[in-house]
């Protein structure tokens, strides 16, 4: 089954998703078409992790040696969009790159837990687009969060797919599209460090908890991108997920930013 | 106090400062020099601390085994009281709730260069607390001095400053949101000293009370 997040008149719901007839089954049993929702990131999360160069020939392509160790870093709630959302691209920024990659939703609570285990700990899978703008690297901490945790510039969606529903999450193909060119092409089996293996080491010095999202990383395929561009991420029986890259607003000057007087 | 009781007083993102250390950007330490950075960073060195390394005061922070030393910082833990983005630093009263302590708890030994998830993300590795302080009901911001103190004895204290907190909230907020209940863990020392199994780890500042952890070998199960 398929469980999508959306805004619906003027309410946020969680929704199943009928996707041969592109509606929304609500669980009062109204229907909304595709169309007629604002699709929400399909998971308010806990801790969000995310996987730097876990593909082989990506960390080729960006001429680093493979991590002997899972390189992650953190993500806060900010950073995600919606499917058909819009991730801002900063006006002196002509590196931002797309970065498909499969989600892992954490559904059971988990200390040290083992491989063999591990997937009795995912609840279901969505597809991610962990947007980079790597002239913002700097040489501490690296990805640092100007690069990784800008608000909205991870897409995340359409929906979250039950781990039952999936034959082999590490056998999925993962797809990229930027208006309309394929531009990525890869398979979830060309991951460094596998889902079980990403979860044994987490688990191991920290506790896994209901919610928590694991962005495995993404394989081959750097293009930078511009407004306007249209980006489509597409993994193999989870879906697509759309994004549009738009120009950040002109960079406000702080003394005119809107502040709301506390009510305290 | 807003209400003083042995549990966490927050539940947003906790974004932390790193290396924060007087004039960052103007005098560089020799920790900036050395090699393979050879730079000092050009906008704040950022790291989060998840929600597993969420401890309340007067809680437990185990350390594996093999581990014999943890490195402690005291820090200011601001939190937010409404959406913030892209505010200056003379607007930052308008979008604080109020102030806590925190101790940062890291493995030693973090070269910097990667995320530092396995040094500062262990359950427990973020006590903070006791309660939250309003900021009406604490003197100025610049009289604020966090001590921090193993088994008693004061090893490290530094002085905030509220410039410095307004310009890392209007630089951090110019490209991401910090949410309403989010925290911002703001210390002034560079490296943290150490602390052994059975050390009593306190962060203490006039106003804001006292924040009590202690470090204790966690039994890890055979497997």
């Amino acid at each position: 089954m398929k469980h999508a997040r959306v805004a619906y008149r003027g309410a946020v719901r969680e929704t199943i998703v009928v996707e041969d007839q592109r509606e929304l089954l609500f669980a009062d049993g109204q229907r909304a078409g595709f169309d007629d929702v604002v699709w929400l990131p399909p998971i308010e999360p806990g801790t969000i992790f995310a996987l730097g160069l876990n593909y082989a020939d990506h960390a080729k392509e960006l001429k680093f040696t493979p991590p002997e160790r899972p390189l992650v870093f953190l993500k806060g709630p900010n950073s995600l969009v919606g499917h058909n959302g819009d991730s801002p691209c900063p006006n002196d920024a002509h590196q931002m790159h797309f970065e498909c990659e499969l989600a892992a939703v954490i559904g059971r609570k988990g200390r040290r837990i083992r491989p063999a285990e591990a997937y009795e700990y995912v609840q279901g899978y969505t597809i991610a687009n962990d947007y980079a703008i790597r002239e913002y690297l700097e040489n501490y901490y690296r990805p640092n969060l100007r690069v990784k945790n800008r608000d909205f510039c991870t897409p995340l969606g359409p929906w979250i797919v039950d781990a039952t529903d999936i034959s082999n999450p590490m056998e999925l193909g993962l797809r990229s599209f930027v208006n309309g060119e394929m531009v990525q092409d890869g398979n979830t089996r060309d991951m460094i460090f596998g889902i079980p293996e990403l979860i044994e080491y987490l688990s191991e010095f920290m506790t896994l908890q209901p919610g928590d999202l694991i962005l495995t990383g993404t394989p081959h395929g750097v293009r930078f991108l511009q407004p306007g561009d249209e980006v489509v991420t597409e993994i193999d029986e989870i879906g697509r997920l759309a994004n549009t890259i738009v120009r950040e607003p002109e960079e406000r000057k702080p003394e005119l930013a809107p502040v709301i007087e506390s009510t305290q | 106090m807003v209400g003083s009781c042995s549990c966490v007083p927050i539940n947003g993102t906790v974004y932390g400062v790193a290396l924060d250390v007087d004039d960052p950007f103007g005098a560089p330490s020799d920790l900036f020099t050395m090699p393979p950075y050879h730079r000092a960073p050009k906008t704040p060195v950022l790291f989060i601390k998840p929600r597993n390394t969420f401890l309340a005061h007067g809680g437990s922070a185990l350390l594996p085994s093999g581990l014999q030393e943890l490195e402690v910082s005291a820090a200011l833990a601001v939190i937010f009281s409404r959406d913030t983005r892209c505010v200056s630093s003379q607007q930052i009263q308008a979008v604080i709730a109020g102030y806590t302590l925190a101790l940062d708890l890291s493995e030693p030994g973090a070269d910097f260069f990667r995320p530092p998830i396995r040094e500062k993300c262990r359950d427990g590795f973020l006590p903070i607390g006791p309660a939250i302080v309003g900021g009406h009901e604490l003197p100025s911001l610049d009289d604020l001095v966090i001590r921090l103190e193993i088994d008693g004895t004061e090893v490290a204290s530094f002085s905030m400053n509220a410039e410095r907190i307004g310009a890392l909230i209007a630089e951090v907020s110019s490209f991401m949101t910090f949410r309403a209940g989010d925290v911002l863990l703001v210390s002034r020392t560079p490296l943290g000293p150490h602390a052994g199994v059975g050390s009593r780890i306190s962060a203490l500042a006039a106003g804001l009370g006292r924040l009590d952890c202690v470090l204790e070998r966690d039994e890890e199960v055979v497997l």
